[in-house]
């Protein structure tokens, strides 16, 4: 009698999963490492996995649409004579002209200006279509220097020096020759189609010192009257935002791995730095250590979403936050009424973040005069100004549920958390328990 | 002749004043005595102005210049000119790390010489060293010309653009995609009207090589990724 071994279930490695195999293969066959738009995509601990406590005896809740629950911050009080005030604890992060086409930079700044907020330049200049559209508009000073001028500076409202960002802490950035089109070329002074590296490092400047200096060279070019941000990519955030202190920023922006790029190495956006919720607390710890919390604004980025996930990061310490992916999803980006055209680009709607082609069928990552065409600057604008206007409600919501008259009166006791990894990270108790891990050691239980 | 000593005046008020002259209503001749190693320098100046600074000065003296006609009667610390749009800076000793880096125009003349990565970035500028330069000059030189008397040091022209380097004396080594390229009559044209810009007379321009852009790395190929 011949024994035969029952069939068992085709199973694929964990380890060696599609994706996995579909990356050997691709690598394989282009002989380049992937290149991709957008953020970290893996699962980390988040402000999912956080929850507000809401009123209970021991606080009382204010009446949601009779008692006010204000919003402003006004960000840049260090040492700027004009610092910026904005209505709305939420801006437009740093997206460059050449990455985004010039209605989505003029969009992002209609939207932003109705939302009473300010939108950021990026790594390609200023454009008169973003500077008349923007109310308050923050001037990133890049490695690149790409488009870099003392006229733009001065029409700035505030200056960013971008140290690195959430996406790629380390790396420059890079626009594919497909991207670069006759006006983008102009801007940055450079070939038209070929590929442009922006380098990693400023090219007059190393350290904490030198930067000091820099932040000097900045404030007499322009008066003194601009708030001066330095922006970071979430890796060392208690010494960074430390340093960027002694240097004398005004404002800490704090960029997590789940914030976007609009082109960079999978590699670096996937496995190099952060999750935002790491972040905070530490960068909190620095500005408090030195005795500069709300002296020296902190606006948090990477993976904000809604109001929920802004109320967490004031919560948590942060003034403001800064949105980016969600910014231009609510312009239209990956949207399913385009799904057919996604299939095209063999992708699908909420998954395209081939920014660097070019090709985007919402009309937003392109320079390609009939893409553009699709997006309306107004239309966009005011899908914008809608949504930042429903995270401002929704924190309201939460903060008046907190008992809080003021959205910046939110702190880690109105928090617990979901998991030990996220209770550790934002530093407040496992939800039933009085458990901060690493803080309060196991006594609590 | 307006006089600002730096031992006296805050820095604050030279670059206010300097930011007050526009064009046509000028103060024409200015000179800042006691510097001592000050940062920043007459930066942003956006005016025809003549300046004279009568020592040496720290990082980034006439950052983002425009129009002024700026001399340093002594060395110039980091980041000399940087970003510069227009105008003329003169050093009339050496020059630190990252001279001219960045800048999009006017003319950066560097009597001494000049320490690494001059005309990093640059976009436009033209740079006249009459000594020496340090490693890595002309990284990623977008447009411009850097001009050389003496020599260069490691790596000159590391993934440049389309700028143009001309170097009278012996350059240590190439950077990444930087080449020798022949120096034809309007190339010896250019050098000449540079040379006399600067004012340095009684330079052949045939004892100059010209170096600049192999354009091969223009566009990613992985093949060409050891030359990273």
């Amino acid at each position: 009698m011949s024994y035969h071994n029952p069939p068992t279930t085709p199973r694929k490695s964990w380890t060696f999963d599609d994706y996995t195999l579909s990356e050997i293969r691709r690598a394989a066959q282009t002989g380049i490492y992937d290149i991709r738009g957008g953020g970290a995509k893996r699962r980390v601990p988040h402000f999912d996995d956080l929850l507000f406590l809401g009123a209970s005896i021991s606080r009382y809740p204010l009446e949601g649409y009779r008692e006010k629950c204000s919003t402003s911050v006004t960000l840049g009080t260090r040492f700027a004579k004009k610092p910026i005030e904005l209505k709305i604890p939420i801006t437009i992060a740093g997206m460059s002209f050449g990455a985004l086409s010039a209605a989505a930079k003029e969009a992002l700044g209609r939207g932003a200006s109705i939302a009473g907020t300010s939108t950021t330049t990026g790594d390609g200049g200023m454009t008169p279509e973003e500077r008349g559209q923007s109310k308050t508009l923050v001037y990133q000073y890049l490695p690149s220097r790409y488009g870099m001028n003392p006229d733009d500076l001065r029409k700035a409202d505030a200056i960013e020096v971008v140290v690195g960002q959430g996406a790629k802490p380390g790396g420059g950035g890079m626009l594919l020759g497909q991207k670069i089109s006759d006006r983008v070329a102009e801007m940055r002074n450079l070939p038209k189609g070929i590929d442009q590296r922006s380098a990693c490092r400023h090219p007059d400047w190393t350290g904490p010192d030198d930067l000091e200096i820099k932040i000097l060279e900045l404030r007499e070019i322009t008066e003194w009257e601009k708030p001066i941000y330095v922006k970071v990519g979430g890796t060392r955030p208690y010494y960074d935002t430390a340093l960027a202190v002694k240097a004398g920023a005004d404002v800490v922006v704090l960029d997590g791995m789940q914030g976007g790029t609009a082109a960079t190495q999978e590699v670096f956006i996937e496995h190099v730095g952060l999750p935002t919720l790491a972040c905070i607390r530490p960068a909190v710890q620095a500005l408090q250590d030195l005795g500069m919390h709300r002296k020296v604004q902190l606006i948090v980025s990477g993976g904000i979403r809604s109001g929920a996930d802004c109320a967490k990061a004031l919560a948590l310490g942060a003034d403001a936050v800064s949105i980016g992916i969600a910014a231009l999803a609510a312009l239209g980006d990956n949207d399913p009424s385009l799904e057919k055209e996604y299939n095209k680009l063999n992708t699908t709607a909420g998954s395209y973040d081939d920014w660097h082609e070019g090709k985007d069928p919402a009309g937003i990552t392109t320079q390609d005069p009939g893409l553009q065409k699709r997006l309306d600057p107004v239309k966009a604008g005011r899908r914008l100004a809608n949504y930042l206007k429903v995270m401002t409600l929704e924190i309201q919501t939460v903060a008046r549920a907190a008992g809080h008259n003021n959205i910046h009166n939110l702190e880690p006791e109105d928090l617990c958390a979901l998991t030990l990894e996220a209770a550790a990270m934002a530093r407040v108790p496992l939800a039933g328990t009085s458990w901060i891990p690493g803080i309060t050691g196991t006594g609590g239980l | 002749m307006r006089t600002i000593d730096l031992a006296t005046t805050p820095l604050r008020e030279l670059n206010e004043a300097l930011h007050r002259q526009k064009d046509g209503a000028n103060e024409d001749n200015w000179e800042v005595l006691n510097p001592r190693g000050s940062h920043a320098v007459a930066v942003g100046v956006d005016a025809p102005i003549n300046l004279d600074v009568k020592g040496s000065v720290g990082y980034y003296c006439g950052g983002m210049n425009k129009k002024a006609t700026i001399t340093v009667h002594g060395s110039a610390g980091p980041g000399v000119a940087e970003n510069m749009m227009s105008g003329k800076v003169t050093i009339k000793g050496d020059a630190s790390q990252y001279a001219g880096a960045t800048g999009r125009g006017g003319l950066l003349v560097i009597e001494g010489n000049a320490s690494s990565r001059c005309g990093i970035s640059m976009k436009g500028i033209d740079i006249v060293v009459k000594g020496n330069i340090g490693h890595m000059s002309a990284f990623m030189a977008q447009s411009g010309h850097l001009v050389v008397l003496g020599d260069a040091g490691d790596a000159l022209g590391d993934s440049i653009y389309e700028a143009k380097l001309f170097v009278r004396g012996k350059v240590k080594s190439l950077g990444a995609d930087c080449i020798e390229k022949e120096m034809r009559p309007e190339h010896h044209e250019e050098l000449a009207k540079l040379l006399e810009s600067a004012g340095f007379k009684d330079v052949k321009t045939n004892e100059f090589k010209r170096y600049g852009s192999a354009r091969k790395l223009y566009n990613f190929n992985i093949d060409n990724a050891d030359a990273y």
